[in-house]
């Protein structure tokens, strides 16, 4: 019934940042099913290259990655689009990161591995506050 | 050995040094005693003579012989001189060139004695005044003669003098120092002239050489250390009297005449032997000490060693379930997700008619539900892992508490132990090491499900704030533990659990923790009745009104526990 909702608005952009090849993928297809389109970067150079391309409503970002800190892309992304929301995922017990990454603003974070309706309700907040 | 040596050394060396010396020192000033006190009876001796010689030349040349040889004034004349100087003069005697006595007054009867072949007849003849060795004489008494030659109308005649041996004797006797110390007199011929004090053979081979060397005949004193016949050490003293004719003699036993050095010497070697056994007993004791000292120090350097390993061990076992948890995390996130896939799939219209839908959705839920349980342990891992290390943060320890009390849900389950949690809300953070304070906890409530393991029972945790410190109970209702093992059980490697079971390290590390953090820990137990352990830690540094004063830790320690009447204490306070 809600997704039934959903696709009568504009579909949520996306843009996914996570080196976890096969999360990013299952998420992408169930988050597109609830009205979230998607773009998939699985590491942080593709994730500023995207932004640089086209416009996102949200961002998500695992503060854990293989080629660059998470917080560093933060960074590089509040500066290409001071609006646009972030949120962050972070590994159980470095939450530490992720207090630091709303310093530099951030718009919240959620604890990994999480529900994906806890994720989806949270990229719907920040959407909110966004627009 | 080599501390007593080198004390030792130089207490001896110092002592024989300055007993050397002192005795040195001593010895002169003896002997310089003894020398002066010899010439003084020699001088009084010689003066003596003298003295009589005088008497008996004034005699001769105020009378003359005319006047002498009447008896009756000769007798006169030894009257008035026995009045003026005692019995010293026996007798007086007239004696003409050819040795006959023409007048005598004594009590002897000794007129017309012819001296001719007298030795001192001879001596006085060739000289006008002469003393004579003692002899026994014509009349068998020792005694010695003064004789004074003169001319009388170109005839020589002689007056002679018998003086008193026992008079003269007493001069010499009178010489006494110390028990042992005498004088005599010998001649040239080493005669004895006086009777000394005790019996001494005069031809001894010591009063020889000195006679002998005493050719200068001076005034000069000779003093010498020698043995007498028995071996006995002797001090002699020596000096000529008499122009060289008689030699005066003082002998003493060493021991005698040193006795107050003697004395100062045994008390000094008794000291010394004294002060000799104080650095040995001092080196030994001290020695002894240190050696004791470093064992200590080893063994708790070794328990540290242990300390460190076990806790290392921990470490490197968070480290490794830390590892695994987050290793575990993506592909079960995963899974998870393909599943919930699976269930959006399954909402298409297509597979709603299929008659196994109920089926899937119920392996599909499993599957969630399993990989949820997944995420909880390792998330439970995680937090448990996550910090092995010794950093000090702020800590909750009501979080910290509940944490290690999940991880031991399980465990609590088998034993058939309830564990209730009492937490004071809205506690201050706590500056420690969240892994530490984990350690000690999990410890604590590992022993307590051990004890009850049996029989199951009740694990109460609480805390609280009291005064500046937080307090936190660790409390069962098991078996309590024996009064014996009370004063042990915070030693390292003290268990009570079976071989290979327990390592004995559990409570030290507790005890090293807290009281790394300044805290305590002292457990009550009463048997059959259960075991409190009650960790106390100073709120210093948290944002708490009235900081930890030293004191009020102190003071702590006495706290009885009101719950458990008489409960023995046992207190691993440190200050």
């Amino acid at each position: 019934m809600k997704e039934k909702q959903d696709h009568l608005t504009a579909p949520v952009r996306l843009l996914l940042v996570d080196d976890e090849k096969g999360f990013v993928e299952v998420i992408s297809k169930r988050m597109s099913r609830r009205n979230i389109q998607v773009t998939r970067a699985l590491n942080g150079t593709e994730g500023i290259r995207a932004l640089r391309g086209q416009d996102f409503d949200v961002a998500v970002l695992d503060l854990k990655m293989e080629d660059m800190d998470g917080i560093e892309v933060l960074k590089i992304f509040k500066k290409i689009v001071p609006d646009m929301p972030v949120i962050m995922l972070t590994g159980h017990g470095s939450e530490q990161a992720a207090r630091d990454g709303i310093q530099f603003g951030a718009f919240d974070y959620l604890t990994k591995p999480c529900e994906l309706e806890d994720l989806i309700r949270k990229i719907q907040e920040a959407v909110g506050a966004g627009r | 050995m080599i501390i007593v040596l080198v004390s030792l050394a130089p207490l001896f060396l110092v002592s024989g040094m300055i007993l050397y010396q002192f005795r040195v020192s001593y010895q002169e000033k003896v002997y310089d005693h003894l020398g002066e006190l010899i010439q003084k009876h020699t001088q009084n001796i010689d003066s003596f003579l003298k003295e009589k010689l005088a008497d008996i030349r004034f005699l001769s040349e105020t009378f003359g012989f005319e006047d002498l040889n009447d008896e009756s004034f000769l007798r006169d004349r030894l009257e008035a001189l026995q009045r003026d100087y005692g019995a010293v003069f026996v007798d007086l005697g007239i004696v003409n060139e050819r040795g006959l006595q023409v007048a005598y007054a004594g009590p002897f009867k000794l007129e017309k004695a012819i001296y001719y072949e007298a030795d001192w007849f001879k001596e006085a003849m060739k000289n006008r005044y002469f003393i004579s060795d003692v002899f026994l004489g014509l009349r068998g008494l020792p005694h010695f003669i003064v004789a004074v030659r003169d001319n009388w109308k170109g005839r020589e005649w002689i007056l002679r003098a018998t003086i008193d041996f026992v008079a003269f004797n007493a001069l010499v006797e009178n010489i006494h120092v110390g028990k042992t110390g005498f004088a005599f007199i010998l001649n040239t011929g080493g005669e004895l002239q006086t009777k000394p004090f005790q019996d001494i053979k005069p031809n001894k081979k010591v009063y020889m050489h000195f006679l002998k060397k005493g050719e200068v005949r001076g005034r000069a004193i000779n003093v010498v250390a020698g043995q007498d016949a028995f071996g006995k050490k002797k001090i002699y003293v020596s000096t000529f009297l008499k122009n060289g004719d008689w030699m005066m003699v003082f002998q003493q036993d060493s021991s005698d005449a040193f006795s107050d050095l003697g004395k100062t010497m045994n008390v000094t070697i008794v000291i010394l032997l004294l002060g000799a056994l104080g650095i040995v007993t001092t080196a030994l004791v001290l020695s002894r000490m240190m050696v004791n000292r470093i064992a200590r120090a080893d063994r708790e350097k070794e328990r540290m060693n242990e300390q460190i390993i076990q806790t290392g061990k921990l470490a490197s076992v968070g480290e490794l379930a830390a590892g695994i948890a987050h290793e575990i995390n993506n592909p079960v996130a995963i899974m998870v997700e393909e599943a919930g896939w699976i269930e959006d799939l399954l909402e298409e219209e297509e597979f709603r008619k299929s008659q196994n839908l109920d089926e899937f959705s119920r392996a599909l839920k499993q599957i969630r539900t399993q990989g949820k349980r997944c995420k909880q342990i390792t998330q439970k891992l995680l937090s448990f892992a996550r910090k092995t290390d010794p950093r000090v943060q702020d800590v909750q320890i009501n979080d910290v508490i509940t944490e290690v009390v999940e991880l031991s849900a399980q465990r609590a389950k088998y034993a058939k132990v309830t564990i209730n949690t009492r937490l004071k809300q809205n506690l201050p953070l706590l500056k420690a090491s969240q892994s530490e304070l984990q350690q000690v906890l999990l410890n604590l409530i590992n022993n307590a499900l051990d004890a009850m393991e049996k029989n199951g029972g009740i694990l109460n945790i609480s805390t609280r704030l009291q005064g500046a410190n937080f307090i936190i109970e660790v409390s069962d209702n098991g078996p309590g533990i024996p009064e014996a093992n009370m004063e042990r059980i915070f030693d390292p490697f003290f268990t009570t659990k079976p071989v290979g079971k327990g390592t004995g390290l559990g409570l030290s590390i507790c005890y090293g923790i807290i009281k790394k953090m300044g805290g305590t820990i002292e457990v009550m137990s009463t048997m059959e009745m259960g075991t409190t352990f009650i960790i106390t830690l100073p709120a210093k540094g948290a944002r708490s009104t009235s900081p930890a004063r030293p004191e009020e830790t102190a003071h702590r320690g006495r706290v009885e526990d009101p719950r458990v009447p008489g409960a023995k204490l046992t207190s691993g306070a440190v200050t």
